[in-house]
């Protein structure tokens, strides 16, 4: 079969055109940046600002953005959420301007960020908070309380059907059915787990001893990969029993924690509340408000299962365009405004007016160098 | 036939052995056979799963028991093979249907004009769309098919038209080798090669596309080469006899006889790739805005862009989940696309074959 | 099967300039794949070797390299090889029934429909998978445990979720289904004419002439599309990190909520997180995953080139 050329120029300009026209009308929310011009009287700024770290951070990372914007429209902003880990390298290695990450900094990396931020140091501030709920599903059970030694034991495979003496004694004059329980955990490494597991540790060491860690420890149980695979497994069974933030359990049981004589259910106020009465890790540098939470907490306003994620960057950066950046940006982020977009859009806790207050004078240190 | 009855038995026999069931007979045989699979299932307690197990399996041996007797042996096993392979394309349509059906109840929700029009930059909540991630997923997808389908076609031609001895042993055992890299190797490989060059914190289109491309070649080369490997001889051989260079036999016999079967195996690899998201997500990351240069920063793409918007969906979630199910919608609608250009290719440049 | 001779060749004396520009750059093409591959194995092997020489305690685990990527290649290849078991058959009825059974005119649409689900991203079949398929397989699990439970592969106790190894592979083998029937139909397409008319005009039913002129010859091409499909089962990435609940050891237990998790899903679901060490065992198991990949595919071309004879070029 023979066709002309023209013919088969046809078929690929016609292709070609497509793409075209698709590409040639533009994204009708981006305007050039001054379309959504700022109303703040704040000196405008222009230039990059690159972040990557933590995929918990991503839906409020978004709505930052969102706010941030339409207060700097000149500032490039970008996040991507590869994940902590790698976050907190990218930052150490000069790639990203700032991290964000569910951990602070190690030691081994605070020596190295001593390289990349020179000798004022980083700052860390715990801008995220999160509390992680225990949700359920379990027919005709609303209302469940359980105290860490049982949490524990659910998680480290010794309590295995619902109507188990610890639960019950837990739970007095419920009746709860004799269902096996499918604890369901994080089958990827996260912040989530290793908050969650670091609970564990803390307020019930004697029955789960598998210590704190990114990486679900133990074998059994059902694997689900990130929360909404978690709240997806949780909700796909009977007699389930798993962890997640708590924005987004949706319609399974949240079970109230024991906290000191009482049960506490998660809620961000009482999330926010356990972080700011927690104490700074030690031997830190004075921007650096890397926070070890108080697991053990007695008070009933508590709530002891968070996830705390920072954000880590240099106190002094070598362009001056490139700090104000950061920190108008992490004004912003602080901000009751900041706070109240994240917890909009993400379901975060916000942050306490005292660490508010501590984390201003982080901000308001970070400079260019001279 | 105006045979008398004095024919010879033999010749009787041959032509009188094609007794056949009437046409539609396996049908209805068939029918009835799964009418008494399903009172079966409804007198042990009704199911719809076994109610059409029990209702194909009698069906069958009804259609197999009856040809049997009327039609014989060998006509019985053709017409039960018949049914063995009907069903066996009616079972592998079960999943792939509620797949479709899946995904097209979810994804028509977010199918509207913004979806096309509008990026992320800027939305929280509801709204918003993917054009910076569909724009940035055909760019990047181009680029891998500009880079893979030349190389992996002069590879395949090498290892079929050319190659001898050591070399066409060896390149065809890498590219073997080469199937076996894990997307998420891929992905690294690129990113290490581009970190050398460009400092870690480098993440560009045209690494993804080079990460893709080291998934794409392989699988451009094994089906180009069975395909080639199925042009006659013949063909080649006459070429010569004309005393058409080798170069042009290719081009103008060899080529044009494969090209459906090599539209299809690149329409295939392109469909392998475009999907792809764990290399897509180390190598080009993901950016709200829209960005159209692939050799500057990040770019979004549709499979990480609905990774993400099912994983880190925000609060209320709904939204996000949306979202990612239209946009796993799109990238189907993008491949059907794809395979429209790849069967009209065909049907154009493929040469008229004999029957 | 004896049409050829002698390979044909190129009239020797004088090989003409584009001769030489086209063969220079198709030898090009193949000695660049292999340089790309030099640089993919130089990476993965230095990047996997701090694990390899590391102590056992230090890595993830705490009893060494091995005792790490066991489970997970056993995972791996328990996942394909349900997979392959379950789609090559069906794959191959498909095949034969779009080219050979089906009515003229729906075959091409059939065809149509198939090649579109080879494209399917890997993100929605997990999320099909959590979604449709491990909820509706929960039933057969109960069932199983119940009346199959003394066949080890059944033993139970049956997941409440359905997201097990059995789940995994069936919805692996929906994925590479596609691929094998697309390749598959490509080559009984192609079956030689000549061949199946004669066999037809014999007075071979429509089966018989199918395994006397159809399948022998497509029988590499199969085998071809079998080995992409298993190449594809064994790097799935996604869709097993979403529906695999990936937390035990080995066991051929299908149908509990411990599995052991593939090497592909098991790198996706670790690497975002992983520093240091962490990340050079990753890579170490991604290096155990291609050279598992390499060696089936070795054995595949071994199979393949065994039935060498069929194929039109040789």
């Amino acid at each position: 079969m023979k066709l002309s050329t023209t013919t088969r120029a046809a078929v690929l300009t016609a292709a070609l055109a497509g793409s075209l026209s698709l590409a040639a009308c533009g994204a009708s929310n981006e305007s050039g940046g001054t379309g959504s011009a700022g109303t703040s009287s704040a000196e405008q700024l222009s230039g990059d600002l690159v972040g990557a770290g933590s995929s918990a951070q991503q839906a409020a990372m978004q709505a930052w953005q969102a706010g941030f914007n339409s207060q700097q429209p000149g500032v490039n902003f970008s996040y991507d959420p590869v994940g902590s880990g790698g976050g907190r390298e990218q930052f150490l290695a000069g790639a990203v301007d700032f991290a964000g990450s569910d951990a602070a900094l190690s030691d081994e990396e605070l020596t190295k960020a001593a390289d990349r931020c020179g000798a004022s140091g980083v700052f860390e501030l715990p801008n995220y908070i999160s509390a992680i709920a225990v949700v359920y599903n379990l027919d005709g059970v609303n209302d469940l309380n359980l105290t860490p030694a049982t949490v524990a034991g659910i998680f480290n495979g010794s309590i295995t059907t619902w109507n188990d003496p610890k639960i019950t004694a837990d739970n007095p004059g419920a009746t709860l059915p004799s269902t096996t329980i499918t604890p369901v955990h994080r089958g990827d490494k996260s912040g989530t787990t290793k908050n969650f597991t670091d609970y564990l540790a803390k307020a019930a060491g004697d029955v789960w001893t598998a210590g704190a860690v990114e990486e679900w420890p133990t074998a059994g149980g059902e694997a689900a990969n990130g929360t909404s695979g978690v709240i997806a497994s949780v909700g796909g069974g009977q007699g389930t029993i798993g962890y997640a933030d708590e924005s987004q359990a949706g319609d399974l049981g949240i079970a109230n924690i024991g906290v000191g004589d009482t049960f506490v259910a998660p809620s961000p106020e009482a999330a926010a509340a356990v972080v700011a009465n927690s104490d700074r890790v030690e031997g830190r540098d004075d921007y650096d408000f890397a926070i070890s939470v108080n697991r053990t907490t007695t008070s009933a306003d508590e709530y002891p299962i968070v996830l705390v994620s920072y954000h880590i960057g240099c106190v002094e950066y070598d362009d001056q365009a490139k700090a104000d950046a950061v920190k108008a940006f992490q004004a912003y982020v602080i901000s009751e405004d900041g706070q109240k977009a994240a917890a909009d859009a993400a379901g975060s806790s916000p942050i306490s007016a005292d660490l508010r207050n501590q984390a201003q004078t982080a901000v308001d240190a970070i400079t260019a160098a001279a | 036939m105006t045979a008398t009855r004095s024919a010879p038995p033999e010749t009787r026999g041959l032509v009188e052995q094609s007794r056949r069931l009437p046409r539609l007979a396996p049908l209805g045989l068939f029918g009835l056979g799964a009418l008494a699979g399903v009172a079966v299932s409804a007198l042990t307690g009704f199911s719809v799963v076994l109610a059409v197990v029990y209702a194909v399996v009698l069906g069958t041996l009804a259609v197999y028991v009856a040809s049997r007797s009327v039609e014989g042996t060998r006509k019985a096993l053709d017409r039960l093979v018949t049914c063995v392979v009907t069903t066996a394309f009616a079972v592998a349509m079960v999943p792939l249907v509620s797949l479709v059906w899946t995904v097209l109840s979810r994804g028509l929700r977010r199918l509207d004009g913004e979806f096309f029009t509008s990026s992320m930059l800027g939305v929280v909540g509801e709204g918003g769309g993917a054009y910076h991630a569909i724009l940035g997923t055909l760019i990047i997808t181009g680029l891998t098919a500009v880079i893979s389908v030349p190389i992996g076609l002069l590879t395949a031609i090498y290892v079929v038209e050319y190659g001898t001895g050591r070399l066409k042993k060896a390149i065809t055992f890498l590219v073997d080798v080469m199937t076996g890299i894990p997307s998420i190797v891929a992905g690294l490989f690129a990113f290490a090669l581009f970190a050398i060059f460009f400092g870690p914190g480098v993440r560009l289109g045209i690494m993804g596309a080079i990460a893709l491309s080291v998934l794409m070649i392989p699988v451009v080369v094994r089906s180009s080469e069975e395909v080639l490997k199925l042009v006659p001889n013949e063909l080649r051989e006459a070429a010569y006899a004309l005393g058409v260079p080798k170069w042009r036999t290719i081009i103008k016999v060899v080529i044009p006889t494969a090209i459906a079967g090599l539209a299809t195996g690149v329409t295939l690899a392109v469909a392998r790739v475009i999907g792809e998201t764990a290399p897509l997500l180390i190598t080009v990351g993901i950016i709200n805005g829209t960005n159209l240069d692939p050799f500057d920063g990040r770019m979004a793409t549709l499979p990480v862009f609905a990774y993400y918007q099912l994983t880190q969906p925000g609060f209320p979630p709904e939204f996000a989940i949306d979202r990612a199910w239209t946009a796993a919608l799109i990238l189907i609608i993008l491949v059907m696309a794809l395979n429209v250009v790849a069967r009209l290719i065909s049907r154009f440049f493929a040469p008229k074959t004999g029957r | 099967m004896t049409l050829t001779t002698a390979p044909p060749e190129a009239p020797r004396p004088k090989r003409r300039v584009g001769d030489r520009i086209f063969a220079g750059s198709a030898t090009g093409a193949g000695i660049l794949i292999l340089l790309v591959l030099a640089g993919v194995a130089v990476f993965l092997i230095s990047e996997a070797w701090p694990a390899v020489t590391a102590p056992a305690g230090d890595i993830p685990g705490g009893d060494g390299l091995s005792a790490y990527i066991a489970p997970l290649i056993f995972g791996t290849l328990l996942a394909a090889v349900i997979a392959l078991v379950v789609a090559t058959p069906l794959a191959v009825a498909i095949a034969l029934y779009i080219t050979y059974y089906a009515p003229r005119r729906l075959a091409a649409a059939m065809g149509y429909v198939i090649d579109l689900l080879a494209a399917i991203p890997s993100v929605v079949y997990g999320f099909w998978g959590i979604a449709a398929l491990a909820p509706a397989l929960v039933p057969f699990y109960v069932w199983a445990e119940d009346n199959l439970g003394f066949i080890p592969l059944f033993a139970g106790p049956a997941s409440p979720t359905g997201r097990t190894m059995f789940t995994a592979g069936l919805m692996l083998a929906v994925m590479i289904l596609p691929i094998i029937s697309a390749i598959s139909r490509e080559v009984f397409s192609q079956a030689p004419a000549l061949h199946r008319e004669a066999a037809l005009a014999l007075g071979a039913t429509r089966w018989e002439m199918i395994k006397m002129a159809v399948l022998p010859y497509g029988k590499s091409g199969v085998i071809g599309g079998a080995m992409l499909g298993l190449g594809r089962a064994l790097g799935e990435t996604l869709a097993i990190a979403i529906v695999l609940s990936a937390s035990g050891g080995i066991t051929f237990n299908l149908i509990s909520t411990s599995n052991p998790s593939t090497i592909a899903a098991n790198i996706a679901l670790q690497f975002p997180e992983s520093t240091g060490l962490d990340v050079n065992t990753l890579i170490a198991s991604g290096l155990a995953l291609f050279v598992i990949t390499l060696a089936v595919n070795m054995l595949a071309r071994w199979v393949v080139n065994r039935r060498a004879d069929f194929s039109g070029a040789n």
